[in-house]
């Protein structure tokens, strides 16, 4: 067990180090950088500038280095300092910025994850034994639907359901007189009343998904000769089911960890922008729109190596779970 | 020594194949992969069905400028955001009797006494006559054919046939949404064969050799597949510096959506060459000598070629998807390109939802439509892929 964790682990480092190289791409991509941003906004206000000044800074923020060595600049920078740079806009180091944000977002998509495997378990059992039946058909349709429907677009549809019918105003994770009030119960009522749309909007398609799987799954198991044994010595259906092949079809909800989760964390980014959650979807919009890029490449290397970290658990989980996986 | 008989009679044609029913030939037992497939695929009804949705949504966006009654850009500001016009067949004479006429209702303009807006109601009594091949706008089918004539339109030019409803501008939302589909859904359409390109290429590499280049390129898939796309398109669309033409954009934002598509098409190609490429007829044609190039494009290539379409048609709705969310929310296409994120951005929150419900309706519904229509194309794809699975 702990040579596969290890040789996990070593696989995940040319898969980080492409990550970085990513995000390092997307902080360097638009053109131009910082000074020269700041140069037009200086001589739009009518000011001076000292070139010899301008020559000053740009070789203190190493701006004509070579390429490599920016790159690494910035990447020892956040490994050995957690230093991820500054943020132009903000005025702050960017790593003051992002672990608030980082932390909602990974609360909400794990509050997402939950939903999905809370929703899909129950209703891929139901399906996979009551297969062709009324119910069935009615969750198969509402699995398409709910795959076929874009994030963004459901969450404007629900915007406005709720506010057309529950004459409940949606948009941000608490109510005003709660944003800056210290937690108790009332607040806690006020999140999950705003909690309920962003955690659909962003489960929906992940549970669609697994519960295609799990039906499928759980009929294959189904059909095998010991759950006709254990069925005719007589044991109730119920446990003929949930002892031994809902166990064995259990196995793609731990694995759905790797796959589900950047997609979450996909879905948490759009569904904040349009619901205006204090997550780090809308700042890393505005961070990208202000080309403020060393917080919107901070941004895009955390998202990846927050998906990164739960695959890693998941593939654990399942070599737990699952011997064949650990022994070969 | 033997000697050498020969049989007399006509020398043996056709595939060695007898009917298990006397005089009545199974048709499918001589018929070649792609007849299989298709007999397979057309069983799939709702496949089908979701495949003429498909060809009729690339007919709209082909004839755009013809089938949308006005210009995209038309727009009329005494008309702001009013609701659809509703479409009716007969109308009743002074004397009670019903006449057969094309027509929608009017409008009658209404003052908030409050807030001194206008608003438009739907006149009940108010008839605008249509009709089909009216003269309109002038417009110049795919840029080079001049012509004024529209599907459908009112038959007086001054008055006003919204459908759909119109937008902040007074533009009509129906033609817009019509032209809004030719770029939507050619987006998905170029994007995909670049992602194929790129997809097939490296995946066939990949399973065709194995060994160190294999786990190169798989290192690079993992990369790509576990970055959330999202943060990733936005940061790459957000580098496109403003002042470019709209078309360029265009190629751009295809570009970028591409980039990040052709993962699951690379390694469902590397998945059937490694299982491919120890079958006998390969060895067999190995061993007659031809070469690598020859190998992969005419003895495997073939034979998962259905597979690849499959895959493709489910990857389509995600690109669709793509820019859609990409122009919501500002960074992606702009106006005056029509798309039918474009169109979305007017519904950017409840207030305008609240007002005008059509501006998020259609535009959802089409792309709903579409990525479901893809979806069930595509699974009906997937399951006729392999016309020899039982």
């Amino acid at each position: 067990m702990l040579n596969y964790v290890i040789k996990r682990l070593i696989y995940m480092i040319p898969t980080l180090f492409g990550m970085s190289l990513i995000a390092f791409m997307i902080i360097q991509l638009p053109p131009g950088d910082y000074l020269t941003s700041m140069l037009a906004t200086m001589a739009e206000s009518g000011q001076n500038v000292d070139p010899a000044q301008l020559e000053a800074m740009r070789r203190a923020y190493g701006f004509d280095d070579p390429i490599w060595l920016q790159y690494w600049k910035w990447i020892s920078g956040i490994i050995f300092r957690g230093d991820f740079g500054y943020s132009f806009e903000w005025n702050r180091p960017v790593a003051d910025l992002i672990w608030e944000r980082m932390g909602s977002t990974l609360a909400i998509s794990i509050a997402a994850l939950l939903f999905v495997w809370a929703v899909s378990l129950p209703i891929g059992i139901y399906s996979a034994m009551r297969r062709h039946s009324v119910g069935d058909y009615a969750f198969t349709f509402l699995g398409f639907i709910g795959l076929a429907v874009p994030n963004f677009i459901m969450a404007l549809a629900l915007m406005y359901f709720s506010y057309k019918v529950l004459g409940q105003s949606v948009g941000g994770l608490f109510s005003p007189e709660y944003v800056e009030a210290p937690w108790s119960w009332g607040k806690f009522v006020d999140l999950l009343a705003h909690l309920w749309i962003p955690i659909i909007v962003i489960g929906t398609s992940g549970t669609a998904a697994l519960i295609r799987i799990l039906r499928a799954n759980l009929t294959d198991e189904l059909n095998k000769p010991y759950v006709v044994t254990a069925k005719a010595k007589g044991l109730p259906e119920y446990k003929a089911v949930l002892k031994y092949p809902v166990r064995i079809a259990l196995n793609p909800f731990v694995s759905a960890i790797g796959w589900v989760l950047p997609e979450l964390v996909s879905g948490v980014t759009i569904t904040a922008i349009v619901l205006n959650l204090p997550t780090a979807g809308p700042l890393l919009l505005r961070a990208l729109i202000s080309q403020d890029m060393y917080l919107a490449g901070s941004f895009i290397l955390l998202m990846g190596v927050l998906t990164l970290f739960g695959m890693l658990i998941s593939d654990i989980l399942l070599a737990l779970l699952d011997p064949r996986i650990r022994f070969n | 020594m033997l000697a050498h008989t020969f049989i007399e009679g006509t020398p043996e044609t056709g595939p060695a194949v007898s009917s298990l029913q006397a005089g009545k030939p199974i048709e499918t037992a001589v018929a070649g992969p792609w007849r299989l497939i298709w007999t397979k695929f057309a069983r799939n009804k709702v496949a089908l069905v979701a495949g003429v949705i498909i060809l009729a949504l690339y007919l709209i966006g082909l004839f755009a400028e013809f089938l949308a009654p006005a210009l995209p850009d038309a727009a009329r500001p005494q008309f702001t955001n009013a609701p659809p016009q509703e479409l009716r067949l007969f109308v009743t004479e002074q004397d009670g009797s019903q006449r057969f006429q094309l027509h929608v209702t009017g409008y009658t303009m209404s003052v908030d006494q409050v807030s001194l807006r206008r608003s438009y109601v739907i006149d009940e009594n108010a008839v605008v006559p249509i009709g089909f091949l009216v003269k309109g706008a002038p417009y110049k089918l795919w840029g080079l054919f001049p012509s004024d004539v529209h599907l459908l339109g009112p038959l007086k030019s001054t008055d006003t046939m919204y459908l759909l409803g119109t937008d902040k501008l007074g533009r009509d939302l129906l033609s817009r949404l019509i032209h809004g589909t030719r770029v939507s859904m050619s987006i998905g359409l170029i994007g995909v064969a670049i992602s194929l390109c790129l997809g097939v290429t490296l995946g066939a590499i990949s399973g065709f050799y194995g060994g160190v280049v294999d786990l190169v390129i798989q290192r690079i898939i993992e990369v790509i597949s576990s970055m959330p796309t999202i943060p990733l398109w936005l940061g790459l669309a957000a580098a496109i510096p403003l002042s470019w033409s709209p078309l360029t954009v265009y190629f751009l934002i295809t570009l970028i959506v591409s980039l990040f598509g052709w993962t699951g098409l690379a390694r469902e190609v590397r998945g059937r060459f490694f299982a491919l490429r120890g079958e006998d007829f390969v060895t067999a044609a190995r061993l007659d000598g031809s070469s690598e190039r020859r190998l992969i494009f005419r003895h495997i290539m073939p034979s998962l070629t259905s597979h690849i379409l499959a895959v493709v048609t489910l990857a389509l709705p995600t690109m669709i998807v793509a820019e859609t969310a990409l122009s919501f929310l500002g960074i992606g296409l702009k106006a005056p390109v029509v798309s039918w994120g474009v169109l979305l951005q007017d519904a950017q929150n409840v207030r305008t939802i609240a007002g005008a419900p059509w501006l998020l309706m259609w535009p959802a519904g089409a792309v709903v439509l579409t990525v479901l229509a893809y979806n069930f194309l595509g699974d009906g794809l997937r399951d006729a892929a392999d016309p020899y699975e039982s």
